[in-house]
């Protein structure tokens, strides 16, 4: 029945509507809804349905040595499903993302609370803000790559550390290691987590902190039961951006692990590269599954469509 | 618009011309045999068959392939010789191999390696050539031809050039093992790999491929993370260690691959690799800055890193080399005076410029005597016959190679392909391989 959608419009209408009219005008004003959303829905519908749609389909059809073509085989994922490699990459795909997201949540956290509360002058918290957004206005693989030579054998990191005597030997597992990966995800990826944060921060009345404060909670317990509920809705937010993208990422493990480590990105890169797109399209269904049940218990912890 | 245009060419080419096209384009073919004599005769070339020359203007052939051939410098040697456009566009190997097989339209001429053509020619997508309407032909290396260098030589193991040569047609989809007169590829550049190492950083001579993997080295090594070819150095390292003797390399049985893959695994678990590289850059980059001082490695990599003042050698190794040959593949969708273009393009390619371009960067060419007449005779003597050098060699881009009294590592030309241990290959169990080989990097 059209009368129990909610739209916001519908909700704020006053309920001593003449009672003959009121079906009509609804309708037509849903009516107006469904068509205001046409566009975005058939965008979306070509260029993101359908061609999931399409890998769905692609992951049923059958390889051969050099050439692939449609079927119905369920190799792909027999394949996928019970390979030790699958698991392997999985762990440690999770493990980046893991590792990634409390790190950024860390650092993105402290420094919206900096600029939130602590930069009392809105210039300089702007300024501060757009401070934070300048190393993205260079291409993400130069972020990265730019690393590489820093932390080489014979990179800038270790001759300081080597001048500085602090180490005798140069360390190796600075570069093309998982501790490389790690820090090229949480340079690129920190903005993401910041700006959300930052934006449900600044929404805070801060009359509530001086409640808090005039209550007698201290520091902590503001920070605690105050500020990080409200702030939850940002935290999802930037969760659901860092973990999606460390989740689907391939150039960054393969350029900062020198190709050492697998991520479940690399190994459909690795398919696609080599023709073997139905079991790419198979890797990319489980995946998209993973991150929609990963977003899926992301979304439990709070309702963003009612913080927002 | 293109197509338009092309057909109105097409037209006007056809209508105005003097004399008729005989079923086989003969017309055509005795013109340029004529051009090319001239051309030959006063050592430039200019502009080759005049008649064509104002309509052929305004056709566009789009060439892609890997890095190493596509140039910039040839696409505007081929403006200024033939007056027709050539688009280029550089793509590691696996996307050269993806695009040939599946995207028919976005090329006309694709520059691909031997392996590649073996794995996307039964998609169909390419068309055969003619040998007949190819000037240099009979000039063409033994190796592309019957697989042999020398009448006596043996046809090394792997996807052989020849073996994928050939086909039944113009579009034939079957190779065939004689020189049927329809050429799948056109070769154009080929060479011998081998390891690349820094003599500065390991101080003592190098011979056999198992050093790879030789504990000394731990954490200092690099392989190739393109599987169809890193399985082969692998495979080069596996047999010199006396871990396993290969029925063919180029085509192992599971079993093979699973010893091969378990070395590799073992070696990466002992910390052997610094890192895997998958383009030639990355290669440079790692030999250069000293992370890795013995790896797989392509010839121009080399020569990047000599250029940076830093020593570098292509060791020639006891058990021989791992060879490679590319070639130029026509689209399917090629007629009329676009197909003619990339027929005098072709005739072009191997009527000495190019080659002399890639043979002074390390490359041998498919015609050598061709392109010696672009060559100086101490280029000549230090690139192909492994003489010292007599004065600085410098390369095309302009850099110093090579200075008096350098020799070439590995030698001359016969010293080097003549010792070819297999081809790089696409195997039977490609999918198996691929899949190990993923295990491999995710280890």
């Amino acid at each position: 029945m059209s009368a129990s959608i909610d739209t916001p419009a519908a909700a704020g209408r006053p309920a001593a509507a003449v009672p003959g009219k009121r079906p009509r005008g609804r309708l037509s004003e849903n009516l107006l809804g469904w068509l205001l959303a046409t566009p975005f829905v058939a965008v979306l519908a070509v260029f993101l349905l359908l061609p999931i749609a399409l890998i769905f389909v692609v992951s049923f059809w059958e390889t051969s040595a050099y050439s692939y073509g449609p079927a119905f085989i369920l190799d792909n994922y027999g394949y996928l499903l019970t390979s030790s490699v699958t698991l392997s990459v999985y762990v440690k795909t999770l493990m980046f993302t893991a590792l990634t997201w409390a790190i950024t949540l860390l650092i993105g956290f402290t420094v919206a609370w900096f600029l939130a509360f602590h930069v009392r002058s809105l210039g300089v918290q702007i300024s501060l803000f757009l401070l934070c957004t300048i190393p993205f206005w260079t291409s993400n693989i130069i972020r990265m790559i730019s690393w590489i030579p820093f932390l080489g054998r014979n990179g800038i990191a270790n001759s300081v550390l080597l001048d500085l005597g602090v180490i005798d030997a140069p360390l190796e597992w600075l570069l093309f290691s998982d501790f490389a990966v790690i820090l090229a995800f949480v340079h690129l990826y920190t903005l993401f987590m910041i700006v959300p944060i930052f934006n449900t921060m600044m929404r805070i009345d801060r009359s509530l902190i001086e409640a808090a404060r005039d209550a007698g909670a201290s520091g902590f317990q503001v920070l605690r039961h105050v500020v990080l509920p409200l702030t939850l809705p940002g935290i999802m937010i930037g969760s659901i951006f860092v973990v999606t993208l460390v989740m689907g990422d391939f150039i960054t493990v393969r350029f900062m692990s020198g190709g050492q480590s697998a991520s479940v990105g690399r190994t459909i890169a690795n398919e696609i590269a080599l023709l073997q797109y139905p079991a790419a399209s198979a890797n990319a269904v489980i995946l998209l599954v993973t991150v929609l049940l990963m977003v899926g218990v992301l979304m439990r912890f709070v309702d963003i469509r009612k913080e927002l | 618009m293109k197509r338009n245009t092309l057909s109105n060419a097409v037209s006007e080419s056809l209508s105005p011309a003097p004399d008729t096209l005989d079923t086989h384009g003969n017309r055509r073919r005795t013109l340029l045999k004529g051009a090319a004599a001239a051309t030959v005769a006063t050592g430039t070339i200019t502009g080759a068959p005049m008649i064509w020359a104002q309509n052929i203007k305004d056709v566009t052939l789009r060439q892609f392939g890997t890095g190493v051939s596509n140039l910039n410098d040839v696409a505007a040697k081929v403006k200024e010789d033939l007056g027709f456009t050539l688009e280029m566009t550089a793509l590691d190997s696996d996307s050269v191999a993806q695009r040939a097989a599946t995207q028919p339209n976005s090329f006309d001429i694709a520059d691909i390696e031997y392996w590649i053509c073996k794995k996307v020619w039964p998609a169909g997508n390419l068309q055969a050539m003619d040998t007949s309407r190819i000037d240099q032909y009979d000039n063409i290396v033994g190796i592309f031809r019957n697989g042999k260098l020398n009448p006596d030589s043996e046809i090394a193991q792997g996807t052989a050039p020849h073996s994928v040569g050939f086909v039944d047609g113009s579009d034939g989809t079957e190779f065939v093992d004689e020189e049927s007169g329809w050429m799948t590829l056109i070769p154009t550049i080929y060479n011998a790999d081998t390891l690349g190492i820094r003599p500065d950083l390991i101080g003592r001579p190098i011979e056999s491929w198992a050093e790879l993997l030789n504990p000394e080295f731990k954490g200092k090594a690099s392989i190739l993370d393109i599987s169809s070819i890193g399985i082969m150095d692998a495979a080069m390292v596996a047999e010199a260690s006396g871990i396993i003797t290969y029925g063919d390399k180029g085509n192992m049985t599971r079993e093979e691959i699973d010893t091969t893959i378990n070395m590799l695994i073992e070696a990466k678990r002992a910390g052997q690799f610094r890192a895997f590289w998958k383009s030639f850059d990355e290669s440079v980059n790692l030999m250069a800055s000293g992370e890795v001082v013995i790896q797989s490695m392509w010839s121009p990599a080399i020569t990047a890193v000599k250029a940076k003042g830093i020593e570098c050698v292509y060791q020639p190794l006891k058990e021989g080399y791992r060879s490679w040959g590319g070639g130029l593949g026509l689209s399917k969708n090629l007629s009329g005076l676009e197909l003619d273009a990339a027929y005098e393009y072709i005739n072009w390619y191997l009527s000495g410029w190019v080659g002399g371009y890639l043979m002074r960067q390390g490359y041998y060419s498919a015609v050598p005597t061709t392109s010696k007449e672009f060559m100086s005779a101490d280029e000549w003597g230090y690139w192909f016959e492994g003489k010292a050098a007599e004065g600085d060699i410098v390369s095309p881009t302009g850099q110093t190679i090579a200075s008096t009294g350098d020799v070439r590592d590995g030698g001359a030309f016969e010293e080097r392909m003549g010792r070819v241990a297999c081809w790089n290959a696409v195997m039977d169990e490609n999918q198996y391989m691929v899949r190990k080989w993923n295990e491999f990097i995710a280890a």
